[in-house]
Order: structure tokens, then sequence, then C-alpha cells
């Protein structure tokens, strides 16, 4: 308690104790030094309590106001968009789905930094690693169909086509294999394998 | 991953100028690499990174199947041929009639793309027909 709270709680019980010196004289009632004293702390009880309990509201609406700036402090990075907030007395629990571990510990790291959290409860949780989809392979007429095409200006190497290897032999210039193998890359091939192909000079 | 750890430097590279819809995969000892390039520089530029990590792409352990983006119907593209013309045919393949010819480094209309191989194109004269997609760079590649 710092000593502006002492002073306003001075205030208070010298506010009380006139009060009550009001009430008495509209009662008509005579009271010593003791009683007077006696009713005033009772009201100055009252009066207290009846803070204490709006002090009690108090502490919720800052709850709010954490929870409100926590949220404003993860809308800054994409990744916690499926982060919700949670702030009871001071503690903010976070859950929700994020792509990986880093963003699950920045989250926390950017909740703690809010001003107001005592601790955060971290329940966020880590999405699984999205499933790639199989490798297309072409089957193997079209795919050696398109082999052919793109063997037509190379005479000097010969290609084969089984289950989805392409397995190209001869003998061919660096740049000229270079532009075969990229067609033969765009054609889908399961591998191309070169082992029976010279680079010549 | 032996394969992903050994190509690191070129998917790295495919992810930092720009490919998109990239697609990383190790299946049976191969390494498919799939997507499309924002121009032909960096497909090119892709393709020196794989030659440097596997000289002349002999390992066969790799597949990459980078695209160029910019190459979109009623672009130009030039013929870029060894020095020959370019075969322009009836339909999409090595088999079918040749119905015209472009010119080494002649500058062709992009009409469609049949698929990635043949795409259909019209030369200045009007000769319209299908060409291997190899040779054709599109402009601004």
């Amino acid at each position: 308690m710092d000593e502006w709270s002492w002073y306003k709680l001075c205030y208070f019980f010298s506010l009380c104790l006139l009060f009550q010196c009001r009430i008495s004289v509209l009662l008509n009632q005579t009271l010593n030094m003791k009683q007077q004293i006696a009713r005033s702390l009772l009201l100055f009880a009252a009066v207290a309590f009846m803070s204490g309990s709006i002090t009690g509201c108090k502490s919720k609406v800052k709850d709010a106001d954490i929870k409100t700036a926590a949220e404003a402090a993860l809308a800054t990075n994409p990744d916690f968009k499926g982060i919700s907030v949670d702030v009871k007395d001071g503690v903010a629990t976070i859950s929700g789905e994020v792509k990986d571990a880093s963003a699950q510990a920045a989250a926390q790291t950017s909740v703690a930094a809010v001003k107001g959290v005592k601790s955060v409860q971290n329940n966020v949780t880590v999405a699984p690693p999205p499933t790639a989809a199989p490798v297309t392979i072409t089957p193997d007429d079209p795919l050696a169909k398109g082999v052919k095409d793109a063997t037509k200006d190379f005479p000097s190497v010969t290609a084969t086509v089984n289950d989805g290897v392409i397995a190209i032999s001869g003998e061919l210039k660096a740049p000229d294999w270079k532009r075969l193998k990229m067609s033969l890359d765009g054609l889908k091939p399961k591998k191309v394998d070169a082992s029976g192909l010279k680079i010549s000079k | 991953m032996a394969l992903q750890a050994k190509y690191k430097e070129l998917t790295d590279a495919a992810a930092a100028s720009g490919v998109s819809n990239l697609q990383v995969r190790e299946q049976d000892g191969v390494l498919y690499i799939d997507g499309i390039a924002p121009n032909g520089k960096v497909k090119d530029q892709l393709w020196n990174i794989y030659d440097k990590l596997d000289p002349n792409f002999l390992t066969g352990d790799v597949v990459m199947n980078v695209k160029v983006s910019d190459a979109v119907p009623g672009s130009k593209a030039t013929v870029t041929t060894e020095k020959s013309n370019l075969n322009i045919r009836k339909g999409p393949g090595t088999d079918q009639p040749i119905v015209g010819k472009a010119a080494h480094h002649e500058i062709v209309t992009l009409v469609s793309k049949t698929n990635d191989q043949w795409w259909l194109i019209r030369t200045n004269n009007g000769e319209e027909g299908y060409a291997y997609a190899q040779y054709l760079t599109p402009e601004g590649s």
C-alpha cells in the first residue's frame, strides 16, 4: 500500500466520522466519544467492504484488458492465427494450433511479455506436417512416346523405357545431354538411368 | 533423407529464387523436384547447380521437373534450336507430318500449350502447328 492509499484511507475514515455525527444529530442521539468512534469504525468497515467488492470487479476488468492486449500481441504474427487466449487472475492460457514448435514457443514469449500477465499456460499444439502426395510417374506407353520425341534429335543415343525408368545409352556432348535430360525429366519418369551414357568432349 | 542433404543447395536455391508450387519428394532412392520457375533464368540457374552437385547428371538420383511460368498463350517465343529450323507439325508428336518450319532464332507466337512438351505455335507467315517446346524460349526469359 503506497502513501496515496493511506491518505485516501484517512480521508475515508474522517468522512465516516463526519457522516456518523450527522446521523446522530438527525436521530437526536447523544453518544459518547467511545460509541461515536465505534460507529465510525462500523461505517468504515462497511465502506471498505463495498470498495473491496468494487476492487474485485476491477480485477476482472483487468483480466479482460490483458486478454485484449494479448490478442493484439498475437495478431502481429500471422503464424499465431489459430491461437486463442484466456486470462484468469493474470494467468494467460493460450490454445490452438500452429505450424511448428518455434511458433509454439514464440507465442508463449509474446503473451508472457504482455503487461499484467503473471504466467502463461501454453496449450498450443503443433500441427502434423502435411503428408506429401506421392510422386506421379508417367505410364510406360505415353512415356515411351515422349522419350521418342525427346531423343529424335539425338541419334547418337538409344533410349529404352521400362517400368517408368528411362535408360539412356550411347554418347553425347555435355550440353546436348543437359538439354536431353531436361526434357526427359519433364516427362515425369521414375528415374533417368544414364549409366550407359558416355559424355564426349 | 540422404538425398535431400546432398541436394540441399539445389532445393534451397529453388525456394529462394521464387519457384512456386515447389515440391521436393524422396521416393525409392530418387529425389523428385517439381515446381514452376518465375522465368527461364531461374530454371537455368537451378540446372547449373544440379550439374555442379552431380556432374553431368549421371547418378540418376534426381528427376527435376521445373517449368517456366512466363510461357503463357499469346506470348512470343524465340526458336532456340542449335542451328537448324524447327519443325512445325500437324499434331503433338514426332510421328505427325511436318506442316511448316520456323527458322533458327525466329520469333513465333505461342497459341496454346498441349502439354509440357508440345506447344501450338503460329509463325509470322501464319503457319500454325505443333512444335517441340524445348526449342522455344519464351520472351523475357
